[in-house]
């Protein structure tokens, strides 16, 4: 009877809990659209209205509190979001990497738990924190390094966000190498390749997908990332001429600006539409990552 | 039978003196000495876990990527004893050759497979392209592979039926010119078809390359060796021709083992 029982219970609790699951799956589409349907919204009216879009992209004068006439050029912006960027790849996916590799690859088992606590340890610490270190500590070396008047600007924020992706990078790209079948490294040592030979000749090409994937990551990472650029680039628009111009990005310029805005005026509505904007880059970037991984993928089977 | 052959030592490609293995604290190989011949292929039988495979990777000193692992004695090949210090590993895999018990084709070409060895050991500069070429389909003929795959050299090697792919692994070796080429059960992935086909490879290997190759298979074993080696716990047990091991084993161990009455 007992048994009975229970049996018609688990024929129960089976479909709950299929509906349960499938609702989860389904709610995050939900909301990746109803985000950017909230967004979208509050830009919309502007975007559609008084907003002149050539201006908006060509435009280096974002003056939204002038009396006079507001002017809404997000040019300056873009640019300091792409030098921070840049930069921040440039230094993170080459250290990212390289850590991913020696951690999977060369260290010793002990030392690599060490390690890999230590730098997830990294990933842990709150953005603030990392603002934080490049306007106190950063800046007066970078002043003293430099010679630059102020040590917040481009080469400040660019080193604090490529700290803050290193992590990712290195996680994700270990785990694309742990990826890589065993066999490949012993069919590869076994005709005579060295370690390095084994990297760079064997591991590097098999995990290249998972590799690219590791440093849009990053990317990603460091397009979004707000508190701490806004802490450490010196928030100037204006565009760079050189690493130790202040900059300011998108995401800095909405976390700065929305809390002083008058909700549903011009100024407000054209933060969303910056937030759309930043969105879209963010959507782009994925749709880029999962076209080539799709397109290596398609030619190899070909 | 070891111990009682006349030939000259000239004629052992692989000689191996009291040569114990550790993994951390267990002890995998002890006191294994063996003469192997050149030129014949010699079959590594014996239950699992009684150390054929350890000892065939100690052959290319392929044991040592993982760590904790310590090694004595002496193993000679070409006159050289491959554990002294000033050894390349590299040197030492181009002269030994290994195909492992699942294909392992490298996930690039067809043609880089082939070639890959020569690329590693700097031997593919100083070829030209068309060297290269020949290369490549000298080695794919002599697997029988060459009409198979001719017009997808360039395909990735991966796509291939297992089969083909293991013939790809035997092929891969013959560019560096190995003196010794070790075969961890070779078919044990494949159907019988593909396990005939790996067969008649090895007959035709015979006589230029010395082979030793671990089988889990008797009957395989039967078919394809000229001597055999039991061995059982990390120890060899017998050593002979064989016909001899099968059919007149001087040990009860081997007896029992080949009349599959264990392991």
């Amino acid at each position: 009877m007992r048994h009975a029982a229970a049996l018609r219970l688990s024929r129960l609790a089976e479909p709950l809990v299929e509906a349960i699951i499938r609702l989860c799956g389904w709610s995050a589409i939900f909301f990746v659209f109803a985000i950017f349907f909230f967004v979208f919204r509050e830009g919309a009216p502007m975007l559609f209205g008084a907003l002149d879009l050539g201006e908006f992209f060509t435009s280096v004068n974002w003056r939204p509190d002038s009396r006079i006439q507001a002017q809404y050029g997000v040019l300056a912006l873009l640019a300091g979001t792409a030098s921070v960027t840049a930069l921040a790849m440039l230094l993170s996916v080459p250290a990212g990497l390289g850590a991913a590799i020696f951690v999977s690859e060369f260290c010793p088992p002990r030392v690599r738990e060490t390690l890999k606590i230590v730098i997830e340890l990294l990933a842990a610490i709150p953005s603030v924190v990392w603002g934080f270190i490049g306007y106190m500590v950063l800046n007066p070396v970078l002043i003293a390094v430099t010679g630059a008047p102020i040590g917040i600007n481009i080469l400040n924020g660019g080193i604090i966000l490529a700290l803050m992706s290193v992590p990712i990078i290195m996680s994700v790209g270990e785990d694309a190498l742990k990826a890589v079948p065993d066999t490949y490294r012993e069919a590869a040592i076994a005709l005579g390749a060295s370690r390095w030979q084994v990297v760079y000749k064997v591991l590097l090409p098999a995990a290249k997908n998972g590799l690219l994937a590791a440093a849009l990551l990053g990317i990603g990472r460091s397009v979004g990332e707000t508190m701490a650029v806004l802490m450490a680039t010196g928030h100037a628009v204006q565009i760079p001429h050189s690493l130790l111009d202040p900059v300011r990005t998108l995401t800095a310029t909405i976390a700065a600006e929305l809390g002083e805005t008058v909700e549903g005026g011009d100024h407000y509505r054209v933060l969303f539409v910056i937030g759309t904007l930043l969105m879209l880059m963010a959507f782009l970037v994925n749709l880029t990552a999962d076209l080539v991984v799709k397109g290596v993928r398609g030619k190899q089977n070909g | 039978m070891t111990g009682t052959e006349t030939a000259p030592s000239d004629r052992y490609s692989i000689s191996v003196e009291d040569l114990c293995l550790w993994y951390a604290d267990f002890q995998a190989l002890k006191h294994v000495s063996v003469d192997i011949r050149e030129g014949l292929v010699t079959g590594l039988i014996g239950p699992s876990g009684c150390g054929k495979t350890t000892f065939l990777r100690s052959l290319n000193r392929l044991n040592e990527r993982y760590g904790n692992v310590k090694t004595t004695g002496t193993v000679r090949i070409l006159g050289k004893n491959i554990y002294d210090a000033d050894v390349s590993l590299g040197e030492l895999r181009k002269a030994v050759g290994m195909v492992f018990q699942r294909p392992n084709p490298l996930p690039v070409s067809i043609y880089e497979n082939i070639v890959f060895g020569l690329r590693v050991h700097a031997g593919a500069r100083a070829l030209t392209r068309r060297q290269l070429d020949e290369l490549v389909e000298l080695s794919l003929t002599e697997v029988a592979l060459w009409d198979d795959v001719k017009d997808v050299l360039h395909r990735r090697a991966t796509h291939l039926t297992l089969e083909q792919q293991q013939k790809l692994c035997i092929a891969r070796l013959l560019p560096l010119k190995p003196s010794v080429i070790l075969m961890d059960e070779p078919c044990s992935a494949l159907d019988a078809e593909g396990t005939a086909a790996i067969e008649r490879l090895m007959d035709g290997l015979r006589g230029r390359y010395t082979i030793v190759i671990v089988t889990h298979n008797m009957a395989q074993a039967r078919r394809t060796s000229d001597e055999c080696i039991f061995m059982l716990l990390g120890e060899l047990v017998e050593h002979g021709p064989t016909v001899n091991v099968f059919l007149r084993p001087t040990r009860k161990e081997t007896e029992m083992y080949v009349e599959g009455r264990y392991g």
